[in-house]
C-alpha cells in the first residue's frame, strides 16, 4: 500500500497574526502541519501497517520553513519526502497549487492521495478535489472512515454530508481528504525524530517537474488575495441584568425579541 | 463578453437549498451592472417542478439539467454535467453556494474548466472598475481577504450560506427554461454511493439554521443537553455543541460547531457554557446576534457577542424556554 499523503505548513491556530492591508504579517508566529493534513498521515500509516508493506510519502509545496513540518511528518513514520521549494511557486492559489502537486505526484507511485479537508490559513478546500481531477482520478471529500477492499483495488469511505453520512465505494487510486473523526494523530516518538533525520528529503523546482512557471505563483494563478481586513469588532456586548435567574431570562428574551428583533 | 452569471441550484430531494436564493438575489446586481444575464443552473434526476423557483429571485433564466444518473449526487456526474455546460455556454462568473456539495464539486469542475475559484466567500460584488471581486475570510476568520481574478475567462465563488440577504421573492416574474441532457455514461461515474445514512431526521442541518442553540464544557454532561433541546424547541432551532463537548463524547461530530466542524452563520447563535477559544468563534463568528450565557466573567466569549448573562446557565436556560414560550404565545 504506497500513500502519497499532501501536507501544509500553516500558523498554528493559536497565533495572534497582524493583519495589513497587503499582508497578513506572520513573523515570529509558530508554524505546524496542518491539523487535517495530520489525519492523512496517521491514516497513510495506519493503511501500510494494515497491509504490512508499501511506502508513506510526503509531499510538500512551501518556502524553506516548512522542512520543519516534513520532518515532522517524517518523524510519525512517514518513509520519505519531496518538498516542492522554488520562489517560482510563491503566491500559488489553491489550484495552481494543485497543479504543481499534480506534476511532482505524476511521477510517483501510489495507491492513495490523502490531503486534509481544507488548510486552516486559506480555508478554501480546493486541493484536494483539483489535484484528483488534474491527475485523472476520483476523489472522495471529508472523509471519515477508510476501508481498503480485500483486492486493493477500491476502497470503501465513509463521508460527511448534510444531515448524515454517506458510504462511498472508490476504485484506487483516489484522492481522499480528511475530516476530523478519521482517527486520532499519533506524536512523534524520540526515536521517529531520531530517525526522521536521516529519511530521504528530496528539494524539487518548477524546472524539475517540468511545469511553466507562467502557471504557478501569484503572477501565473488564476486568483489573487489582497486588501486583508481585520473583522469587524463587535460593539461591546449589552450584559443582561436581573435581580433573579428568572428575571435575566425574561429581560434577555425581551431583549432579543424587541431589540434584535431574533425571535 | 461573457454568456451570463450563473448560480448551481443545489437542490435535494426537489427541495433547493435557501442559499440558492441569496446568491441569485445578490448576483442580480451584478448581471445588471454587466449587462449579461443572471442564471440557475439545476441538476437532478427530474427537477421539472424547480423551473419556475428562480425567477421571484431575480432569474432571467434557468437550465433544467436532468439525467438518470444526476438522482443521486455523485462528484463524477454532477461534474461532467456542469463543465460540459460550461464549456458550451461559457458563463462568466459561476457561482456555488459553499455547502458540502458545493465545496466538493465546485475545486473540481473549477480545476477541469480551467476557471478560477474563490471559496466560502461572504461578499461577492463588482468593484469601481467593474471587475468580480469577492470577499473571504481567512486563517479561520482572523482576517479577510479581498480576492479578484486574472488569467482566466470564468471566474468562480462559493458562497457562505445565511450571510447574504435573499430579496423577497417577486412571484410575478417569470424566467426561460431551457432542458438540457447532459451526456453522462457509465465510464464517466467512478464512484459508486454504497449507502446513505441519514442521522439528522428532520432536523434543519446546523449550516442552514436560523437559529442555533449550543453548549460547551459548561454543560457537564451528556444528560443536560436536554435543557437546550428544549429550548431550541421552542426557538425552532438546532442544536450544536463545542469541540471539547465533541471530544467529551457528549455529542456527535455532526454537531460540532468552529474550526474543525462545521462554519456556521445563523441568525441567532446562542452559546451556552462555551468560553469561546478563537477555534470556536472562527465557526460562528459571522453570526448576526450572538448570546453568551456563562458564569465566568473572564470567559473570552463575553467579549465577542452581542447579549450576555454571566450567570449558571443551569439557572438561566429552563426560565428562558419558558419565557420564549410565553412571548411566541402572545
Amino acid at each position: 500500500m504506497n500513500s502519497i499523503v499532501c501536507l501544509k505548513q500553516v500558523p498554528d491556530t493559536e497565533a495572534q497574526l497582524r493583519v495589513k492591508t497587503d499582508e497578513i504579517v506572520t513573523e515570529g508566529v509558530k508554524f505546524v502541519i496542518s491539523p487535517y493534513d495530520e489525519f492523512g498521515i496517521e491514516e497513510a500509516l495506519l493503511q501500510k501497517e494494515k497491509a504490512g508493506a508499501g511506502e508513506v510519502n510526503l509531499v510538500c509545496l512551501g518556502p524553506q520553513r516548512c522542512v520543519e513540518a516534513i520532518r515532522t511528518g517524517l518523524a510519525m513514520g512517514a518513509d520519505k519526502a519531496t518538498h516542492l521549494d522554488d520562489p517560482a511557486f510563491d503566491g500559488s492559489d489553491a489550484l495552481a497549487t494543485a497543479q504543481a502537486l499534480a506534476e511532482q505526484i505524476k511521477k510517483m507511485e501510489y495507491d492513495l492521495i490523502f490531503c486534509g479537508r481544507q488548510a486552516i490559513d486559506d480555508d478554501q478546500a480546493q486541493v484536494g478535489g483539483a489535484l484528483a481531477e488534474y491527475l485523472g482520478i476520483p476523489h472522495a471529500s471529508l472523509v471519515t472512515k477508510v476501508e481498503v477492499a480485500a483486492d486493493k483495488k477500491s476502497v470503501k469511505v465513509n463521508r460527511q454530508i448534510v444531515g448524515g453520512e454517506e458510504i462511498l465505494e472508490i476504485p484506487m487510486p483516489c484522492v481522499l481528504t480528511c475530516q476530523k473523526g478519521l482517527n486520532e494523530p499519533r506524536y512523534a516518538s524520540l526515536p521517529g525524530i531520531m530517525k526522521a533525520k536521516k529519511k530521504p528529503l528530496t528539494p524539487v523546482k518548477a524546472a524539475d517537474i517540468g511545469i511553466d512557471a507562467g502557471t504557478v505563483g501569484a503572477a501565473g494563478s488564476k486568483t489573487k488575495g489582497g486588501n486583508f481586513t481585520s473583522p469587524a469588532a463587535r460593539t461591546a456586548a449589552k450584559i443582561i441584568t436581573g435581580e433573579s435567574p428568572e428575571e435575566k431570562a425574561a429581560n434577555l428574551a425581551k431583549a432579543l425579541r424587541e431589540e434584535a428583533k431574533a425571535i | 463578453m461573457g454568456k451570463g452569471i450563473w448560480v448551481f441550484a443545489e437542490q435535494e430531494e426537489g427541495t433547493l437549498r435557501k442559499v440558492t436564493f441569496e446568491i441569485l438575489s445578490n448576483a442580480r446586481k451584478i448581471a445588471d451592472s454587466k449587462g449579461e444575464q443572471l442564471c440557475a443552473v439545476c441538476l437532478g434526476k427530474d427537477v421539472a417542478a424547480l423551473g419556475d423557483k428562480f425567477a421571484p429571485y431575480g432569474a432571467d433564466k434557468a437550465y433544467l439539467v436532468q439525467h438518470e444518473a444526476l438522482g443521486q449526487y455523485t462528484t463524477d456526474a454532477y461534474a461532467k454535467a456542469l463543465a460540459d455546460l460550461i464549456t458550451k455556454e461559457q458563463p462568466s462568473i459561476v457561482l456555488f453556494g459553499a455547502t458540502v456539495m458545493g465545496k466538493d464539486l465546485a475545486p473540481k469542475v473549477a480545476a477541469r474548466v480551467g476557471a478560477g475559484l474563490a471559496s466560502d466567500c461572504v461578499d461577492i460584488r463588482l468593484d469601481d472598475n467593474g471587475s468580480f471581486v469577492v470577499k473571504r475570510p481567512i486563517y479561520a476568520g482572523k482576517a479577510y481577504a479581498e480576492v479578484s481574478f486574472q488569467n482566466t475567462e470564468i471566474m468562480m465563488a462559493s458562497v457562505r450560506p445565511n450571510v447574504l440577504i435573499a430579496s423577497a421573492p417577486d412571484e410575478s416574474k417569470t424566467a426561460e427554461v431551457e432542458n438540457v441532457t447532459p451526456e453522462i455514461s457509465a465510464d464517466d461515474i467512478r464512484v459508486k454511493v454504497v449507502e446513505v445514512q441519514k442521522t439528522g431526521a428532520g432536523k434543519v442541518d446546523l449550516t442552514e439554521a436560523e437559529i442555533i442553540v449550543s453548549g460547551g464544557r459548561g454543560m457537564k454532561g451528556p444528560e443536560n443537553y436536554k435543557m437546550l433541546e428544549d429550548l431550541a424547541e421552542v426557538l425552532g432551532a438546532t442544536v450544536g455543541a463545542s469541540r471539547a463537548a465533541v471530544d467529551a463524547g457528549w455529542r456527535p461530530l455532526s454537531d460540532q460547531v468552529g474550526q474543525t466542524g462545521k462554519v456556521v452563520s445563523p441568525n441567532l447563535y446562542v452559546a451556552c457554557g462555551i468560553s469561546g477559544a478563537i477555534q470556536h468563534y472562527a465557526g460562528m463568528g459571522t453570526s448576526k446576534v450572538i448570546v453568551a450565557i456563562n458564569k465566568d466573567e473572564e470567559a473570552p466569549i463575553l467579549t465577542k457577542c452581542d447579549y450576555a448573562i454571566v450567570d449558571d446557565l443551569f439557572k438561566i436556560v429552563p426560565p428562558l424556554t419558558e419565557e420564549v414560550k410565553k412571548l411566541k404565545a402572545d
